[in-house]
């Protein structure tokens, strides 16, 4: 009977595949939210096996910043093309338009906040009544305490104090009309697993996740591309390095990590020597109050 | 490497938070701006210069009320195993949590202050551990420091909670003296208490053998998802997605589509669309059979030479864990697994003390927290084993028709 037996990343794998299928088998409408980070594309993988042979039974939906590096873009878009996904992709710029929405100002101004808008009109506009988002419990502190079945209400608002109880591997998915659940498949992987998984399964990923060199502006220990999204002064420190990404968000609120790993291997023996959490080495949002994340899951984040 | 999934159980008095604290500080799995934060927090600077309990801290409306609302789950690795930490509160409200935590749980780390020793607290969780069958209970007398790391106050609690244990029927029970606050016997030997033998904590985690708390004499699947890719070169493929609950099946095994009872052959097992020779719990995987039989989600593809209860009314233990009680003769969901069919609470026998074990007559509804013996009559035919038996195939939850919520976890006796 020894041979019958699943290291760690086939457990994860069998988990999340499970997830998917009662995630198809629950709902009417799931959709899943496709950003052209690491995760959600280890989240397609996932449900690729899941429903083998057959298509995924729900869209790929990108809730586009206009901020988006063009490498994630390249990637979305070739990706979707080949596996013959749906892909609805909404865009940050036309709520602002639609809904007269006033930007962030400062130096680098995130849509990280407004894109929970498109989102919201996103979900009324298809009907979705589940979000499939990459979101793992080690990420962040409100993360660590969200389900992975999370109801939402019908503002999209995330409510701690009112969770369902998750049992054994019994998802509860009911829901009212008017609601929706934002699920997580990928809630019990770390940082580390999935990049040992991508590299056990041979998954592509877009160019930037590899070292390349990059203009970028030096701002409070931080290193932030230059790009037309940025604000740019007279006093910016500009210099140009070998970078790679160690998550891919918004050109404006995404720090790049300097180093020369070309392969796989080398970024996770980078990351696994790193001695900074992925959030706070790359996440300029996350700094702004201590308890930023929990504020907007309250308000219909992802 | 594989995963061990424990859950901690103790009140914020025990050490708990510190505990975890410790064993995430300790293995390395705090990284520089975590530890920044931390120091910005600590305030007691007594304590040492950063307080490993906020590790642990959730969400702003529990650091401002200083309590722990809901299980949060954590996550740490050693080169041997990846760790998944159920942390859940202890106080006596919070028995749903720890149900909740401890349902997915391998072992239980039972935190006994060693000035207290044993009390109603450590009952009751140990009770808990022995409702929900949770195979391997740590005991783990924390602030040894604070009685002078003495042997004699570690002996009389092992005593004393080894009476209870016996009692409990809880099996494979370890002890370990430890200081949280300090990390002794954490993961490194106590340089303090060269009377104890045995293994820090850590190591405990790291080699207690979970292979066999798997089933694989028992081979139970429950069809999720149907897939029908109805493409030109898939045009006849139906193949059964699901999840292996326990045991293990081949290709040609004769196996039984319940509750209809049709008997069938398997033709066929797909994992992520490749064929396999054979599957086994806990795989996500898929079956195709020789017959086309009307199969739909919730239904049980098991081997015709081993098959598991079914029946619509049973006997079982409700752990109620809504606000709104429990009243008999209200109607239902229930989940088990992918089967979802309506149900009614006949007849509810008694209830059990948490604390004492003790059966009491029930007057009137059940309330949050508290666990009861019931009789249930389902709509269709239940398939299942007992919890005893099989834990992944012998528990449900119970879904309030109106407000959707989960109101239940309900074990097969």
């Amino acid at each position: 009977m020894s041979n019958h037996h699943l290291n760690y990343l086939e457990q994860l794998e069998a988990e999340s595949i499970h997830i998917f299928r009662e995630i198809a088998a629950q709902f009417e409408r799931p959709a899943l939210l496709f950003s052209g980070g690491k995760d959600s594309i280890t989240l397609v993988h996932l449900a690729r096996k899941a429903f083998a042979p057959g298509k995924i039974p729900f869209p790929l939906v990108h809730i586009d910043t206009g901020h988006n590096f063009q490498e994630a873009l390249d990637y979305r878009d070739a990706m979707a093309a080949s596996i013959h996904a749906d892909l609805i992709v909404r865009k940050v710029e036309d709520t602002i338009k639609a809904k007269s929405l006033t930007e962030a100002k400062g130096k680098f101004p995130s849509r990280n906040w407004l894109q929970t808008y498109t989102l919201l009109d996103t979900i009324e506009e298809f009907k979705f009544d589940a979000c499939i988002g990459g979101a793992r419990r080690d990420e962040e502190k409100a993360r660590a305490k969200e389900r992975i079945f999370s109801v939402r209400d019908d503002f999209g608002q995330w409510n701690p104090k009112l969770q369902r109880p998750e049992l054994w591997n019994t998802y509860n998915g009911r829901i009212n009309k008017g609601e929706n659940v934002r699920v997580f498949p990928i809630s019990n992987w770390t940082e580390l697993d999935i990049w040992n998984y991508i590299k056990h399964e041979n998954i592509a990923l877009p160019s930037i996740y590899f070292s390349h060199e990059r203009e970028l502006i030096v701002h409070e220990g931080q290193l932030v591309a230059l790009s037309d999204f940025v604000l740019r002064e007279s006093t910016d420190v500009i210099v140009t390095k070998r970078i790679r990404y160690r998550t891919v968000g918004d050109m404006t609120c995404t720090a790049a990590v300097e180093s020369n790993a070309l392969t796989l291997d080398e970024v996770i023996s980078e990351i696994t020597a790193a001695k900074i959490s992925e959030r706070g080495e790359t996440r300029i949002d996350d700094r702004v109050t201590e308890a930023a994340m929990e504020d907007r899951k309250k308000n219909g984040y992802f | 490497m594989d995963i061990l999934r424990f859950i901690t159980a103790g009140s914020v008095d025990d050490g708990k938070s510190t505990l975890i604290g410790r064993l995430l500080y300790d293995s390395k799995n705090i990284l520089i701006d975590q530890l920044e934060q931390l120091e910005k927090q600590t305030k007691n600077k007594e304590a040492g210069p950063i307080d490993l309990a906020l590790l642990t801290d959730g969400l702003r409306a529990e650091r401002e009320q200083g309590i722990t609302i809901d299980v949060a789950y954590r996550y740490f690795s050693t080169p041997k195993r990846k760790f998944i930490i159920a942390d859940a509160p202890g106080h006596v409200q919070y028995t749903r949590n720890m149900i909740t935590g401890a349902s997915n749980a391998s072992l239980i780390i039972v935190l006994v202050d060693a000035r207290q020793g044993v009390v109603e607290q450590t009952r009751r969780h140990s009770i808990i551990a022995s409702l929900l069958k949770i195979p391997h209970v740590v005991v783990a007398i924390n602030k040894m420091d604070l009685v002078d790391f003495s042997e004699e106050v570690y002996t009389k609690i092992v005593a004393d909670y080894a009476s209870v244990a016996e009692q409990l029927g809880l099996n494979d029970i370890t002890y370990v003296p430890i200081s949280a606050l300090q990390g002794d016997n954490i993961v490194d030997a106590s340089t303090k208490m060269d009377w104890y033998t045995g293994k820090p904590l850590l190591h405990l985690l790291e080699e207690v053998s979970i292979d066999e708390d798997i089933n694989l004499t028992d081979p139970r699947f429950q069809v999720q998802f149907v897939i029908r890719p109805q493409t030109e070169d898939l045009h006849d493929y139906r193949g059964y997605a699901g999840k292996v609950i326990s045991g293990v099946y081949r290709k040609g095994d004769a196996v039984t589509i319940l509750p209809a009872g049709i008997e069938t052959r398997i033709s066929k097992l797909e994992i992520a669309g490749e064929e396999v020779s054979e599957i086994f719990a806990p795989q996500s995987a898929t079956i195709l059979l020789a017959d086309d039989i009307d199969i739909s989600r919730g239904d049980s593809i098991v081997n015709t030479n081993n098959l598991p209860t079914t029946r619509n009314e049973l006997d079982v233990l409700l752990c109620w864990m809504d606000d709104k009680p429990l009243q008999s003769g209200n109607k239902y969901y229930i989940q088990h697994n992918s089967q979802l069919q309506r149900a009614i609470v006949k007849e509810i026998a008694y209830r059990i003390d948490v604390n004492t074990l003790e059966h009491q007559s029930v007057e009137g509804q059940v309330k949050l927290n508290e666990v009861v013996k019931a009789k249930i009559k389902t709509s269709s035919q239940l398939v299942f084993d007992s919890y005893e038996k099989l834990r992944a195939n012998g528990s449900a939850i119970l879904i309030d028709e109106t407000s959707n919520s989960t109101v239940a976890a309900v074990l097969f006796i």
